[in-house]
């Protein structure tokens, strides 16, 4: 048990990566509450933030942080005009549930 | 002459006018303009044949063709072909052209009177002129694709003439039935043509043009030899003939005529007299040279001719309606006419295609009178005793009532008894004298059966009582001057044409006009195939004619002096009489032959092909298939293009996962080898992506089938063992050598090396091995393995 906790190395932020992005891509694909559907899309941001610093790591890399910055800089951006959309089709239809919000569509 | 193209002109000009604006005008301006079109063709017809033509034939030469040839441009020009749009006044198309636009005139000044009550008054102008000007190119055509213009412009005509009132479904019928017979024709006339250029291309004429036809040199190509054996002029002619056949009504392509009557009456006369049913006939004296060249295709024609001569007659005699008793005497003087030209009687035949012209039109002309006094019945069981009411038209009717039966000195007289006396002289090359005989006697009797019937006609229609009921009786009248004008016109030149075509007797010298036609024919065909015959013999074959006429007339007097007849009444219902007479009122059950021989397997073919080709092929596999196909896809496609982007995510998703793993997947194993300097050195491919990467792989340079080791395993493996320490294992993780590129000695490698590459995922172990050959041993000297 220790020893795993001690040896922590780059495979094991990968994997972490990965598996966050996996949950990720699952709630886009299957959640149908708008709000959590972005949510989602952020897990997959961040465990893309986490991929990049990793290796940004892994090769000695100043880019890949600064990389990284400006992703959260845009996930936050993004996350501010979802959201304010989000609000603003609760107050007219008092729910976000993706499934109903098809007017569009026809 | 720069005027020939004027005579088809003016009436195709005349035609044009009614077509189009016809409906616009005034009656008197539509037949105006219809009859003075063809009465100015007649006009130039009349003065081209006075004039230039007439000064050439006095100045001709012998053997030289008396001929005005009007080449208007280049029609068709393709290799070594080329086609003149040429016309050719000669002494054989000016005599047509004398008949064509004569009678024509004649019978467009009729059509005013008759035709006076019918609202489609231009369209029926319009087309009897476009008749008229389509058989005159037919006649003046210089070659035969010219020719074959008017050839099917007439077959148009006639469909649209036929079937003029189309509202009743039986003529437009007729209509079709013409057209649709006329087409078979046709196309055995263009195999004929072909067969023509086939013949003369040889010679360096391209042209089709009649003049090469008469080429001396040309009668080589047509009697070498062809299929079978026979010659080119025999098949050539023989599928001429065919389209002849179509044309003039002759076996086997005759039943369109009788159900021609379908038209108005004016046409019918102008289809059996001056248009259409003559072209075959012209065709075949125009092409003289060729059918010449062939004795077996000249028999074959006359005895068609002699036989359709016999069968129409005799199908005539049971018929009741006016104008179908007339359209079989057509198709059995046209069978007259045909033996006259199959037995190389040309003259006769022409003589005999003329003389027809005048007295069948007045025929038909006399029956559209009677049909018009008769309220448009044509029964001939109804009427009787028309004699006092119809003055005028009786008068004509007997005078062409006796032309017709050869009765002296009408001109039917010295026509028939020209063919008659050339179907018993006949002597062409190969053919047995006794054929001649069966022709004549063949045609002696349809010329009894001719009489016979065209009397019984007569004296049904205009001796005994009345037989029509009291309505038709009241509003009986003789037709105004319009139709009774073109009859007396008929009725003079059915009387006194017969004068320029004299029998020969040597006893008398006779001054050349009483052999006139014979003269004037004489540059435009080849010479007569008839033997000269004695005045004895000629005497003999003329009484005999009269004989039969007189014996036929006699016969039918008898009979129907007073009406329908008590004797055939009783003979019709004997046995046998019955079945004759069934027979002949069934026109020999023709027609219904042709039905289940041909028009039923064909209607079936075409229905299989309907149901078959078109609603199973057509409708529902391409048609309703592709649209089954794109229906199927559409919905396929609506499942995933549901709007809701979710879904369009799980694609994207899917993709993006194929595109990784299919990019990362190992590769199909393979090594790559190269000299550097004094080592080689090989690279392992493994693929891309994670699965290349994470490929295991195992070398074996040198061949010996074991895989090689990693240097240190080598070195755990010689160590000696400590005593209690384990044997060394191999770990294939760590121990194999698994390096992608492995530099080594040029000797110590090969000559054959082995790769497996090991799938992480599957872990399926894929083996390659490759050939090194260049293996240089360390002592530099060059090994071949």
């Amino acid at each position: 048990m220790n020893d795993i906790l001690l040896h922590v190395g780059f495979g094991h932020f990968l994997v972490l990566a990965a598996v966050l992005f996996a949950i990720g891509v699952a709630g886009v694909l299957l959640r149908r509450n708008a709000l959590i559907v972005m949510m989602s899309i952020e897990l997959m941001l961040n465990a893309a933030n986490i991929t990049i610093v990793t290796f940004a790591r892994m090769h000695h890399d100043l880019n890949g942080l600064s990389f990284a910055l400006i992703v959260i800089a845009v996930a936050a951006a993004e996350i501010a005009v979802g959201l304010a959309i989000l609000i603003a089709v609760f107050r007219g239809r008092r729910h976000v549930d993706v499934d109903r919000l098809n007017t569009l569509k026809y | 002459m720069s005027t020939l193209y004027l005579i088809p002109a003016f009436p195709l000009g005349g035609a044009l006018f009614n077509l189009l604006l016809g409906r616009k005008m005034p009656r008197w301006m539509v037949h105006f303009v219809a009859v003075a079109s063809v009465a100015a063709s007649f006009g130039v017809v009349l003065w081209t044949f006075a004039n230039p033509l007439w000064h050439l034939f006095a100045g001709r030469q012998e053997g030289q063709p008396v001929e005005l040839v009007q080449n208007l441009y280049t029609w068709i020009q393709v290799g070594d072909l080329k086609i003149e749009m040429a016309f050719r006044l000669d002494t054989l198309s000016a005599v047509m052209c004398l008949i064509i636009t004569g009678v024509g005139t004649l019978i467009h000044i009729y059509s005013t009177g008759y035709m006076a009550e019918e609202p489609r008054y231009a369209a029926y102008f319009g087309y009897l002129n476009l008749f008229t000007g389509s058989m005159l190119i037919l006649v003046l055509g210089a070659n035969l694709p010219v020719m074959f213009i008017g050839w099917e412009g007439v077959g148009v005509c006639s469909y649209l003439l036929i079937g003029f009132w189309f509202t009743n479904e039986a003529y437009a019928t007729a209509g079709r039935k013409a057209f649709i017979v006329n087409r078979i024709g046709d196309f055995a006339f263009l195999i004929g043509m072909f067969l023509m250029y086939m013949a003369t291309k040889d010679l360096g004429s391209t042209s089709l043009d009649f003049a090469t036809f008469r080429d001396p040199a040309a009668q080589t190509a047509y009697t070498a030899s062809s299929w079978f054996g026979e010659r080119y002029a025999m098949w050539a002619c023989l599928f001429l003939f065919i389209g002849a056949c179509g044309k003039s009504a002759q076996i086997p392509l005759y039943v369109w005529l009788p159900d021609a009557m379908a038209g108005p009456t004016p046409v019918s006369a102008l289809i059996h007299a001056a248009t259409m049913v003559t072209a075959g006939v012209y065709m075949v004296a125009r092409m003289s040279w060729v059918f010449a060249a062939s004795s077996t295709t000249m028999a074959i024609v006359a005895g068609i001719g002699a036989l359709t001569a016999l069968t129409a007659a005799f199908m005539a005699f049971a018929q009741t309606d006016l104008k179908r008793v007339l359209a079989y005497s057509t198709v059995s003087q046209l069978g007259f006419m045909f033996v006259g030209v199959g037995t190389g009687n040309w003259t006769a035949a022409i003589f005999h295609l003329g003389t027809h012209a005048f007295f069948k039109a007045g025929l038909f002309l006399g029956a559209g009178s009677v049909m018009h006094a008769m309220s448009g019945s044509g029964d001939i069981m109804k009427m009787g005793g028309l004699r006092k009411r119809l003055p005028i038209t009786h008068a004509t009717f007997l005078i062409f009532c006796l032309a017709i039966s050869g009765i002296f000195p009408f001109a039917g007289f010295f026509s028939k008894d020209e063919i008659l006396a050339g179907a018993w002289g006949m002597s062409l090359p190969d053919v047995p004298r006794a054929y001649a005989y069966v022709l004549w006697g063949a045609l002696s009797l349809a010329a009894l059966g001719t009489a016979f019937y065209m009397w019984r006609l007569y004296f049904l229609v205009f001796h005994g009582e009345i037989r029509a009921d009291q309505e038709t009786q009241d509003h009986i009248h003789e037709s105004p001057w319009s139709m009774t004008f073109p009859l007396i016109v008929l009725a003079v030149l059915a009387t006194v044409a017969g004068v320029i075509g004299f029998p020969h007797l040597h006893a008398w010298h006779m001054p050349s006009l009483l052999h006139g036609l014979e003269i004037w024919l004489e540059p435009s065909v080849t010479g007569s195939m008839v033997s000269q015959a004695t005045d004895l013999r000629t005497g003999a074959l003329i009484g005999a004619a009269t004989l039969m006429g007189v014996a036929g007339i006699v016969a039918a007097y008898v009979l129907y002096r007073h009406g329908p007849s008590k004797q055939v009444e009783q003979f019709t219902s004997t046995e046998l009489g019955n079945r004759l007479y069934q027979a002949s009122k069934h026109k020999l059950w023709v027609d219904e032959i042709y039905d289940s021989a041909f028009i039923r397997p064909f209607r079936w073919l075409a229905r299989a092909l309907f149901e078959l080709v078109d609603r199973f092929l057509i409708d529902t596999v391409l048609v309703g298939g592709s649209a089954w196909v794109v229906s199927l896809f559409g919905r396929l496609m609506r499942w995933v293009q549901n709007g809701q982007v979710q879904r369009y995510m799980v694609g994207v998703i899917l993709g993006a996962a194929a595109v990784f793993f299919l990019s990362g997947r190992a590769a199909r194993p393979a090594i790559e080898w190269r000299k550097v300097g004094d080592r080689i050195e090989l690279r392992a491919y493994a693929g891309a992506g994670l699965q290349g990467n994470g490929a295991r792989l195992r070398w074996d340079l040198t061949g010996d089938g074991e895989w090689d080791l990693k240097p240190e395993a080598l070195d755990r493996l010689s160590k000696p063992r400590k005593p209690g320490e384990p044997p060394h294992q191999i770990e294939p993780e760590k121990d194999y050598l698994s390096d992608p590129v492995i530099v080594r000695h040029n000797g110590s490698v090969g000559p054959y090396v082995r790769l497996e590459i090991i799938d992480p995922l599957t872990h399926k172990a894929r083996v390659v091995q490759a050939y090194v050959p260049m293996v240089v041993s360390l002592s530099g000297t060059e090994t071949q393995p």
